[in-house]
């Protein structure tokens, strides 16, 4: 149980809170406004490129780790970084290469995994 | 009872009808099951960070990690419960990206797995990838220009 060690109570409330309130903002958008949920799931991976491509968001994420790098917006960051990144490495390409190499296992494992879930799910009876 | 004209008036109409949504309930809801599902996040990336592993790599396998559980847990009927009660509270965190996948491949199983699982994947999920790759190619093109960060941050 060493990893058991490594927890740091801090941190976990300081995730659970800047986590649970990006949450909050994406349900006021849903009760206020009449988005549907794939407009605030873009939404929120947009504005999380564009604040880690202005250097913003890395203060979240230095604030709070995974309860700014799991919600979508983390996802957006991730992208932003990897771009940059790649620029500084390979110039031009690195601008196409780097985002998505960033989030290559977040991409692959969601097609992978929901294809598999998919095939063994049984569809859903409409009467509920 | 006098027509409704304008298209304010109808709404006005609708909002004294509809009952109202029980919006601090539902932020409530939202908030601790967001928070969970990051701090569930952050338990993981600590255990993959005792194992000595770099701070990329470890985002990565908490996605994964996160992605595979919300994935099958979509393909059992149950994360469709969790989100009726928790709103945004797993819609915004990526276990919601994993679900967009999921729940319009198995909607349209009956087309075939080609076209109807394989095709009807990306209907939610296309939109955002989109989105999101397209802005940090800008944001990569941006970045080539001036070649600083201190210089977009406005």
């Amino acid at each position: 149980m060493d990893w058991l060690q490594n927890i740091n109570f801090i941190e976990l409330i300081k995730c659970f809170i800047t986590g649970g309130l990006i949450c909050v903002i994406g349900q006021i958008l849903i009760d206020k406004t009449k988005l549907t949920p794939a407009r605030i799931l873009v939404i929120f991976v947009t504005t999380g490129t564009i604040l880690g491509g202005l250097g913003i968001y890395k203060y979240l994420v230095d604030f709070a780790g995974a309860g700014a790098t799991v919600p979508l917006t983390g996802f957006g960051y991730n992208l932003a970084k990897g771009a940059i990144k790649g620029v500084q490495e390979y110039g031009l390409i690195g601008a196409f290469t780097g985002g998505v190499t960033a989030s290559a296992g977040g991409i692959s494992a969601a097609i992978f995994f929901g294809y598999i879930a998919s095939l063994i799910s049984k569809p859903k009876m409409k009467k509920e | 009872m006098k027509p409704l004209d304008s298209k304010k008036d109808y709404q006005d109409y609708v909002d004294k009808k509809s009952p109202n949504s029980p919006i601090l309930k539902n932020c409530f809801n939202a908030f601790w099951v967001g928070g969970l599902i990051c701090t569930i996040g952050q338990v993981i990336m600590n255990i993959a960070k005792s194992r000595g592993l770099s701070q990329d790599i470890c985002g990565t396998i908490v996605s994964i990690i996160l992605i595979a559980i919300s994935a099958f847990l979509t393909g059992l009927n149950i994360f469709n419960k969790i989100g009726k009660f928790a709103g945004a509270g797993s819609l915004i965190p990526i276990t919601g990206f994993a679900n967009s996948i999921v729940s319009p491949s198995m909607e349209y199983k009956s087309e075939g797995y080609v076209m109807g699982v394989g095709g009807k994947m990306f209907t939610v999920a296309g939109p955002v990838l989109v989105f999101g790759i397209s802005t940090s190619i800008i944001v990569g093109l941006i970045y080539l220009i001036f070649n600083t960060q201190n210089i977009t941050l406005v």
